[in-house]
């Protein structure tokens, strides 16, 4: 019961956060937006007439993007949740979440699984906003893409979780965008098929296969599409609890990073 | 023999190769109010992280209410009450919010959790102020909701690092009072300050200087000990002397 009350506290506090935070709730909305509505209008028949899965025709940019930008939603979310818990350290109030009297994997998780809460809400409204521009995926799709929303939205918080137990401060999340968002989205499935990087160079290819996030873009390409892709289910599983198990470790008090931070 | 609020034994800590704490140890008997004097860097900080557990002690033991803090974590955290020196406030959420998130970290029911949120509110004279949002407080206010906070649990211990900074006069002694009645109603405290004007006669004192210990005992005590008039003296003795 206690560790009942404490998740669903910790999931309340992040949605009441987020609510109050209007700027934060339209900026997450407008990125993924202006890509939707202005650059994948630009490319709109790059893809020309070819058929991938799971797609039965061929079909505009537009539509083969918005999963990526769905991708895109919950990459900038994890981040930008991790930058919080970097200023929340700061400002103290992380404290107050690890000095409570349960297991700290416990409540780490559960900060995550908040902040995906998070992630999802703002997937769906866009998905909402799609389906008014002329994206429609079959309605069961709106079903099946909640279980590859809340895996993404895990395994991509529990990599900046990770990430922020070794931020010392808020100035290095520059670092973060740099180093970890933008090649993390470029190099992925997110914005073109692999098909179409293996045209123009393998080693990228290659590297976009292996990319966690290009896992997690196909897990919901296919599962909004009504269809199921164990691959790229065993793939975003695996690297989820990888980096969860890392994000513990640096919060642990004793093995982690925390011990040679100081203040 | 009553368990002990907090026992600290033989604790040190290094940031790399310098020695924050040296080989530290000292009580705080339930009922007592124990301040925690030294200057900055002597080590408050480190020792707090240590208690609550955001730092690992690799050496020594730390004891709440009898629970060794590394191997009972939890039972050592359900006893014990921190207000950090950093505000810790949520301020785009109200007073109750905040509060009531507390709460349910502890592992408190809804109906318990509002009765003892309107209690501890009632005792801070902030009953008005439960739907405010804390971004509309000032300082002082802000600071009698983190106690509030920190007491809702009931712990046996209550940590204090340096509540008072950034407080004005009359807001400082108000803390300092309050404080000194919940030990008087059997709570232990541990206060951490370097101001020795917030240290009452009768308080336990452990001054901590350079990481070490260099003085546990009652105030009036270690000042007939040190043949000195003052506190402030005591002080200047204490921490002027090499580590």
């Amino acid at each position: 019961m206690h560790y009942l009350r404490a998740l669903s506290a910790i999931v309340g506090r992040e949605l009441l956060r987020f609510l109050h935070q209007r700027g934060r709730f339209v900026a997450a909305l407008v990125r993924p937006l202006v890509w939707l509505f202005i650059f994948a209008a630009g490319f709109r028949s790059t893809l020309g007439i070819a058929v991938i899965p799971p797609y039965q025709t061929y079909i505009l940019y537009e539509e083969y993007i918005t999963p990526g930008l769905v991708g895109m939603i919950l990459l900038f979310n994890g981040m930008q949740s991790s930058l919080s818990m970097v200023y929340d350290r700061e400002m103290g109030s992380m404290r107050i979440l690890l000095v409570a009297p349960l297991p700290r994997w416990y409540l780490l998780t559960s900060k995550l699984l908040a902040s995906t809460c998070v992630s999802i809400l703002q997937a769906y409204l866009f998905l909402a906003i799609a389906y008014l521009y002329g994206i429609q995926p079959p309605p069961v799709g709106y079903l099946q893409v909640l279980p590859a929303l809340v895996l993404g939205g895990l395994m991509l918080g529990a990599l900046g979780m990770f990430l922020s137990s070794f931020i010392k401060q808020l100035e290095n999340f520059a670092g973060v965008m740099n180093f970890v968002i933008f090649p993390m989205f470029f190099l992925s499935t997110a914005l073109y098929p692999l098909w179409r990087l293996q045209e123009s160079s393998p080693l990228l290819a290659t590297l976009a296969r292996y990319n966690p996030f290009s896992q997690a873009v196909e897990l919901i390409r296919f599962a909004l599409y009504g269809r199921f892709e164990p691959y790229a289910f065993g793939y975003t599983l695996i690297t989820m609890l990888v980096f969860l198990a890392l994000a513990i470790w640096g919060y642990n008090p004793s093995k982690g990073l925390m011990t040679r931070r100081g203040r | 023999m009553t368990v002990p609020a907090l026992e600290v034994e033989h604790v040190s800590f290094a940031y790399g190769s310098r020695k924050a704490l040296d080989d530290v140890g000292f009580t705080v008997p339930p009922g007592r109010c124990a301040i925690l004097l030294g200057p900055n860097g002597a080590g408050k900080s480190t020792l707090f992280n240590l208690i609550t557990r955001l730092f690992d002690s690799p050496t020594g033991t730390i004891r709440i209410a009898g629970f060794d803090n590394r191997r009972k974590a939890c039972q050592a955290l359900a006893r014990l009450g921190v207000v950090f020196q950093q505000p810790t406030l949520d301020l785009d959420l109200t007073v109750d919010q905040n509060l009531r998130y507390h709460a349910a970290l502890h592992g408190l029911g809804r109906r318990e959790a509002d009765r003892r949120i309107a209690a501890e509110l009632a005792r801070l004279d902030m009953s008005q102020y439960r739907k405010t949002k804390v971004r509309a407080l000032s300082g002082g206010y802000r600071r009698r909701v983190e106690i509030a906070r920190a007491l809702l649990h009931r712990p046996t211990l209550l940590l204090l690092d340096e509540p008072t900074v950034g407080l004005d006069i009359p807001s400082r002694q108000a803390l300092v009072e309050h404080v000194h009645a919940l030990a008087r109603d059997g709570m232990g405290v541990l206060w951490a300050t370097h101001l020795i004007d917030e240290v009452a006669p009768s308080d336990e004192l452990i001054v901590l200087h350079r990481g070490r210990v260099r003085a546990t005992g009652v105030v009036t005590e270690i000042i007939r000990r040190l043949a000195v008039a003052t506190l402030a003296e005591v002080f200047e003795v204490l921490t002027e002397e090499d580590a």
